[in-house]
């Protein structure tokens, strides 16, 4: 068990530092999303992740029905630096109790 | 010389320097002369050698190259470019250039003095 300053959350960017060396979820600008191993990070939320995949959805309209068709693209990077300014969300691991 | 080295010359001039913390600045200076791709936020990719950063994260790439030639022949001849910090979404980063160890310890760091 971490001591109790180590592990309370006082501030939001509490819950990131809890994260380091875990799987987080990353959402960010332009329909991107990642999952990663959270290895830095700094105020701004640049961020550095390990065995990223990204995923980017795109929506395309039919042609002739209008319909909206919803397409995502993955890809897996090794190691990955992420600019904090396109940063829209962080999410911890899920805990499985 | 180490990430380190840089962060205690970082708490040695913080106060000089307007007391940003700058993890990555000193990361990426030890990345220097190594390989990387670097996305913009325009979606081209440029893979070079890092030759230079600076505190915003603006970049300098040596012998650079655009990653999707076909969509993008007018980078063609382009060689040598700066980056400006702002416009970057992602740098891929070569595995051998990551300590993972370094970089932990580096942000506890890090979030201590922030």
């Amino acid at each position: 068990m971490a001591s109790e300053e180590e592990s309370a959350v006082k501030e939001p960017l509490d819950l990131i530092r809890l994260s380091l060396d875990e799987r987080i979820y990353v959402k960010l600008r332009s329909d991107r999303e990642l999952r990663g191993k959270l290895h830095a990070y700094d105020q701004h939320l640049n961020m550095i992740l390990g065995d990223v995949e990204e995923v980017i959805t795109t929506v395309e309209i039919d042609d002739e029905t209008y319909e909206e068709i919803l397409r995502s693209t993955k890809r897996t990077i090794p190691f990955l630096f992420v600019r904090g300014d396109g940063v829209i969300l962080v999410s911890p691991p899920l805990r499985t109790a | 010389m180490g990430l380190s080295f840089y962060i205690y010359e970082r708490s040695k001039l913080g106060g000089v320097i307007g007391g940003g913390l700058q993890l990555f600045f000193s990361y990426f200076k030890d990345l220097v002369g190594r390989e990387v791709t670097v996305e913009l936020k325009n979606d081209l990719a440029i893979r070079g050698t890092l030759h230079s950063v600076d505190q915003y994260l603006n970049i300098k790439l040596e012998n650079t190259r655009v990653v999707d030639q076909d969509k993008y022949p007018h980078m063609l001849s382009v060689r040598n470019c700066f980056i400006r910090g702002s416009v970057v979404r992602y740098v891929q980063l070569p595995p051998e250039a990551v300590d993972i160890e370094l970089l932990h310890d580096a942000t506890r760091r890090e979030a201590r003095g922030g």
